[in-house]
């Protein structure tokens, strides 16, 4: 109830819209109830043989019904669909900005390009919302309480009681009980839906392991196994949705038989007019298009409170970074951490135990060490990431909680493995790192990356689609695009996270050199697992179980 | 549509079904207009049209019943075509091989594979049998409609046509406008993940708040342009809707005039006002499926041009594999591209591997080292040229026979959704637990897996625990070291190790590989000491060759590669 509330708040300023579009749809099922209705009572009444003249009302009636039907389909269309997109919009938004909050620390466990991609088939969930969940049974209150009225008008209040039960066993306790009987298959199905495509995707992209080992066929058999299961799934979940559509077929119709059952012997008795009898059993009948996509909006409801619960867990998320109202200015360009300790999680194991690391500026500084000994770590606390839980991390003498995470972002420059860069021009990629950069500036920048020459060599030079993930750059482009946007951001301090890893020697020798020219002057250090043919290091340093130690220069060769 | 052939019988049960249920629903809307006939004209009371209203109520309970089955018919004949669809594509596409699956670039074939069958469902289950009733119903409905009211018959027999007309004409057109938009709106949902993609470089960039606007904005103008080409395509649904709604408007006025001047009586009058919505509603019910079967033929099309490719053939008699261990392997004129027009990967390459040499193929990246492998396994087939194992051509022998003399260690091993034993057995699947422990062992994987989670048993691949590359490739090697077998290739078995573990796995490695015939690509240098010659490639070409000693001091190709690592060298 209270995922269905939030998610409510999150929809409900698009309200004058969903006004519109459940008006419009109300008016859609009205007409047609409109021109069954008075077409029952023009035949009746026709049937009476009354002079010409009576019929005119109800024969301009049918005629009207018949055209605005489709016009109010067309404009309730359209309402809606503006509708969809304007929530569309606000969900996007409002995932986004608490998102950024959070990100990257928060992130960690979701970083893959899978549960990303479920975040977004989520918020696309959700962004059906209004349309498959909020709009069917407003519409249907609309509907059925002006049938209700109807209906007591001719027929009396216990006769529209009796309807009312009718429709309330259609669309409220049909699809529950649907809901209750299918949940277990449903999720079960799901599951082995799930397993089956894991397998498929393992079958395609890991083919060549496969076939190298001949295991193909085994493949094979799994593939074929997990589908016949998923259809025995299938089997018994559609029976129990096709009991859904036989139980509103059959209180459709039981419905109309019911109200004649009332309604006949009122007309025995002379208490509601014979012509009247078509058009309340005309009535009942059409009235059940309202109710019709109950069903639908309830199984849609379940997937959407699934899909806002999800989401809520990933936004409510503590934010991992406070930031004080105004930042201090440093002294200078040196880091300064003394005795920090660093854990992800009060209940995992320290991953920074204890780390003293001194960075003068201007110094260049090379941290080695086997994976997962803390190197990307110990970056993400300079980043302001996280915040560190005891210890001192000094930025130009000041602790880094002092600052801004923005400001101290503008100070540090990132080098990693794999720079991301999006899936747009070199340009625009370039001018993420300072928006009002001149042409001039960009390409000295990339001059200094020496990557200017390869990009004036492109047709479309930095109007150059870079692709999806910036896949048409090999590793060292990427790299040097990197470079350059570092370069631009000017920032004083620079971090190089491995930055020539997966590179071939001869591409890292050359990116290595280029760096040479870049690094000069700036307070740098150096992640690697291995050494790196830098000319100029000053200090090398060892770090292993979230431990830093020095290394005597002589010796690095060792590593 | 081929592969429905396992799905016909329960579609024609389905469409039994509706047919069925279509003509109890007609004689229902008859009784119906004959209690109504008799109550309202001849003044009959409950008790004298009881046993019609308990036979339409038996007509209802029964029509229950026939929706109940079609929908469980329907989804068995859909289901079928899925498990055929599913299982003959993914038996395809091992025929057409890795050359097919990476240069169709391996997600759209995923999602062919996974979701593409999905969408088929829509087809079978509900489009299929829809338009066989909607040709039906109405047919059996004019039947009885002509010889009670020819003129409302006309009416209804007229503007039939006109709806599958429009649907067709109109339909198809704002279909393609509506396709566009969609595809719009999933480039839209493509730059959203991006930009999520992206975040950590946003904000190290200081940007990330900026791209609220971003985002705003891009919705904005896409609502904007889709709500302009929506109005259009929206005239289908309006000229459908007011097609079915006149004419039945155009019956009720015209049966309620000729019963005013007595032409008609009552019972049939009300008989065909019923009738005609009814008359509509199926070829409406196929509106509404219109689209999901547009999608449901889009999806098609991407199943159909996977299995219509046709896989490629071999050429000349086969040739048993070489049956002495270690044997001797032959590159003669290799030439190799992706494609017709690409430059050549490899080009005229020649090499001779003695039985039990170990060469180690080194060169920058794209010189074709990793193309080399993919051609001995037998993945891509050369250009030109031919490799020959113990003097026979591998083209020419039973791939699964020639691969089962190889181990390999590829560059990127692919992990499996299962646990760390299942991945490891891949290669041989009757290893003892004993053996594998041991290869564990020889791997330097046996530490890091005992601290999985679960140990041997910690779920992983996609959906399971990640491993770093580094122990992903551990793993592959292990796998390997199962295999016994003749001929060894090693892709970088030692990128992503820190140096400690690096040293013992060459150990393994040199130890292992004695009495195998072996290829190593290797990026670097220090790894290949035990080699007996070094290869080098340089575009796609060998430009130098001999034992590691003799081409360090003289000082070409290998050299140079050499001096890109500086003093770091062994």
């Amino acid at each position: 109830m209270r995922t269905f509330g939030r998610l409510l708040g999150i929809v409900l300023p698009a309200w004058r819209w969903m006004l519109v579009s459940v008006f419009l749809g109300a008016c859609t099922v009205a007409a047609n109830i409109g021109l069954m209705t008075t077409a029952a009572y023009l035949i009746a009444s026709a049937a009476l043989h009354p002079p010409l003249g009576t019929l005119f009302v109800p024969i301009t009636g049918v005629r009207f019904f018949g055209i605005s039907r489709g016009v109010f389909r067309y404009g309730e269309r359209l309402v809606t669909h503006n509708t969809t997109f304007r929530i569309l919009a606000r969900l996007r938004v409002w995932f986004y900005e608490r998102l950024e909050r959070l990100a990257p620390a928060r992130l960690q466990g979701y970083r893959s390009g899978d549960l990303l991609s479920r975040m977004i088939s989520d918020i696309e969930t959700l962004e059906h919302f209004y349309v498959r969940v909020l709009a069917p049974p407003l519409v249907a209150v609309l509907i059925l309480l002006g049938a209700f009225f109807l209906l007591r008008h001719f027929v009396g209040t216990g006769p529209a009681v009796g309807i009312l039960l009718f429709w309330g066993g259609a669309g409220i306790l049909v699809p529950w009980l649907v809901e209750r009987w299918a949940r277990k298959p449903g999720q079960q199905w799901i599951r082995r839906r799930g397993d089956l495509s894991a397998h498929l995707v393992d079958g395609i992209q890991g083919m060549p392991d496969l076939l190298a080992f001949g295991a193909h066929h085994r493949k094979a058999k799994t593939l074929d196994h997990l589908s016949r299961r998923l259809i025995a799934d299938q089997t018994r979940l559609s029976a129990i949705t096709g009991f859904a559509s036989a139980a509103m077929l059959a209180a459709t119709h039981l419905a109309v038989i019911a109200v004649l059952v009332w309604a006949i012997p009122q007309v025995a008795r002379g208490e509601l007019a014979g012509v009247l009898l078509p058009v309340v059993a005309l009535l009942v009948l059409t009235s059940f298009e309202a109710v019709m996509p109950l069903p639908e909006a309830f199984q849609f409801l379940g997937k959407s409170l699934e899909a806002a619960r999800r989401l809520f867990r990933v936004v409510d998320t503590p934010v991992p970074v406070q930031d004080p109202p105004a930042s201090a200015t440093p002294r200078d360009f040196s880091v300064d951490i003394q005795d920090l300790w660093f854990r992800y999680d009060p209940v995992e194991p320290w991953v920074l135990r204890g780390v003293d690391l001194h960075l003068r500026e201007g110094e260049r500084v090379l941290l080695m060490g086997p994976s997962g000994a803390g190197k990307t770590t110990l970056v993400a606390l300079l980043l302001r990431f996280w915040d560190y839980e005891r210890g001192s991390l000094r930025l130009g003498g000041h602790e880094l909680k002092a600052y801004r995470a923005d400001d101290v972002r503008r100070w540090i420059a990132v080098l990693d493995q794999k720079p991301y860069l999006f899936n747009t021009t070199i340009r625009e990629n370039l001018l993420l790192a300072r928006p009002e950069a001149t042409q001039e500036e960009i390409e000295q920048a990339c001059r200094v990356a020496q990557i200017h020459d390869f990009i004036q060599s492109l047709p479309e030079g930095y109007d150059t689609y870079v692709g999806e993930g910036g896949v048409r750059l090999s590793g060292g482009q990427a790299q040097r695009i990197a470079i350059a946007r570092a370069v631009l951001r000017g920032a004083p301090i620079w971090i190089l996270d491995e930055p020539t890893e997966g590179l071939d020697a001869l591409t890292e020798q050359a990116l290595l050199q280029t760096l040479e020219q870049a690094l000069e002057g700036r307070t740098v250090l150096i992640i690697s697992h291995r050494p790196l043919a830098l000319r100029r290091l000053d200090r090398v340093l060892w770090m292993e179980n979230g431990r830093l130690e020095e290394v005597p220069l002589r010796r690095r060769e060792r590593f | 549509m081929r592969k429905a052939r396992g799905a016909t019988a329960p579609l024609a049960v389905t469409v039994g079904l509706g047919f069925a249920s279509g003509l109890l629903l007609i004689l229902q809307a008859g009784w119906l207009a004959r209690v109504l006939d008799r109550v309202f004209l001849q003044g009959q009371a409950l008790g004298e049209v009881a046993n019609l209203l308990w036979g339409i109520a038996g007509l209802v309970a029964l029509r229950a019943l026939l929706a109940w089955l079609s929908e469980i018919f329907a989804f068995q004949a859909a289901a079928r075509v899925k498990h055929d669809l599913r299982t003959a594509l993914y038996r395809h596409l091992l025929r057409l091989g890795p050359a097919y699956v990476a240069s169709e670039r391996t997600g759209a074939v995923t999602t062919t594979a996974v979701e593409h069958v999905e969408a088929v469902e829509a087809f079978f289950a509900r489009y299929l049998p829809q338009l066989a009733l909607a040709a039906l119903v109405p047919l059996a409905i004019l039947a009885f409609v002509f010889p009670l009211d020819p003129a409302s018959g006309v009416i209804l027999l007229v503007t039939a046509p006109l709806m599958p007309f429009f649907m067709v004409l109109i339909g198809a057109w704002a279909e393609r406008l509506t396709a566009r938009q969609w595809r719009e709106l999933s480039r839209m949902g493509g730059h959203f993940l991006d930009v999520l993609q992206g975040l950590t470089t946003l904000k190290i960039f200081g940007r990330s708040r900026a791209y609220v606007e971003v985002i705003r904005e891009v919705t904005d103008r896409f609502r904007d342009t889709t709500l302009g080409v929506l109005r259009v395509a929206f005239l289908s649904a309006l000229t459908l809707e007011l097609l079915a709604t006149i004419s039945t408007a155009l019956v009720a006025v015209g049966v309620g005039l000729r019963l005013l001047y007595g032409h008609l009586p009552f019972y049939e009058a009300f008989f065909v006002l019923l009738l005609a919505p009814e008359f509509y509603q199926p070829l409406r019910n196929l509106g509404t499926q219109f689209h999901a079967a547009m999608g449901a033929a889009e999806a098609a099309r991407h199943i159909f041009e996977i299995l219509e490719t046709p896989a490629p053939s071999r050429p000349g008699p086969r040739v048993a594999v070489p049956e002495t261990r270690p044997f001797a392997l032959e590159l003669r004129n290799l030439t190799f591209r992706y494609r017709p027009r690409d430059p050549p990967v490899l080009e005229n390459l020649s090499l001779d591997l003695a039985p039990g040499e170990r060469v180690a193929v080194v060169g920058p990246s794209g010189a074709g080292k990793t193309t080399l492998f993919r051609l001995i396994l037998g993945f891509y087939q050369p250009t030109e040229g031919e490799i020959l194992a113990q003097g026979r051509p591998i083209q020419r022998m039973d791939p699964e026979a020639w691969r089962r003399l190889i181990a390999w260690v590829p560059q990127r091993p692919y992990l499996f959704y299962g646990t760390v034993w299942e991945n490891l057995r891949l290669a041989s699947p009757e290893a003892s637990d004993e053996e594998i422990l041991q290869a564990c062992q020889r791997a330097q994987a046996h530490d890091f897996i005992e601290q999985l989670p679960q140990g041997y048993d910690t779920l992983i691949g996609e959906r399971g625990v990640r491993l770093s590359g580094g122990q992903a490739q551990r793993l592959a090697l292990a796998r390997a070291l199962l295999r016994d077998a003749p001929l060894v290739l090693l892709d970088e078995p030692t990128a992503h190790l820190d140096r400690a573990t690096e040293e013992r796995i060459q150990e393994t490695l040199e130890r292992w590989t004695r009495g195998r015939t072996t290829l190593v690509i290797a990026h670097r240098l220090r790894t290949i000491r035990w080699v007996d010659r070094v290869v080098v490639l340089e575009n796609g070409r060998l430009v130098e060759q001999g034992p590691p000693e003799v081409l360090l001091r003289k000082g070409g190709a290998f050299a140079e590669l050499l001096a890109a690592y500086g003093g770091y060298l062994p």
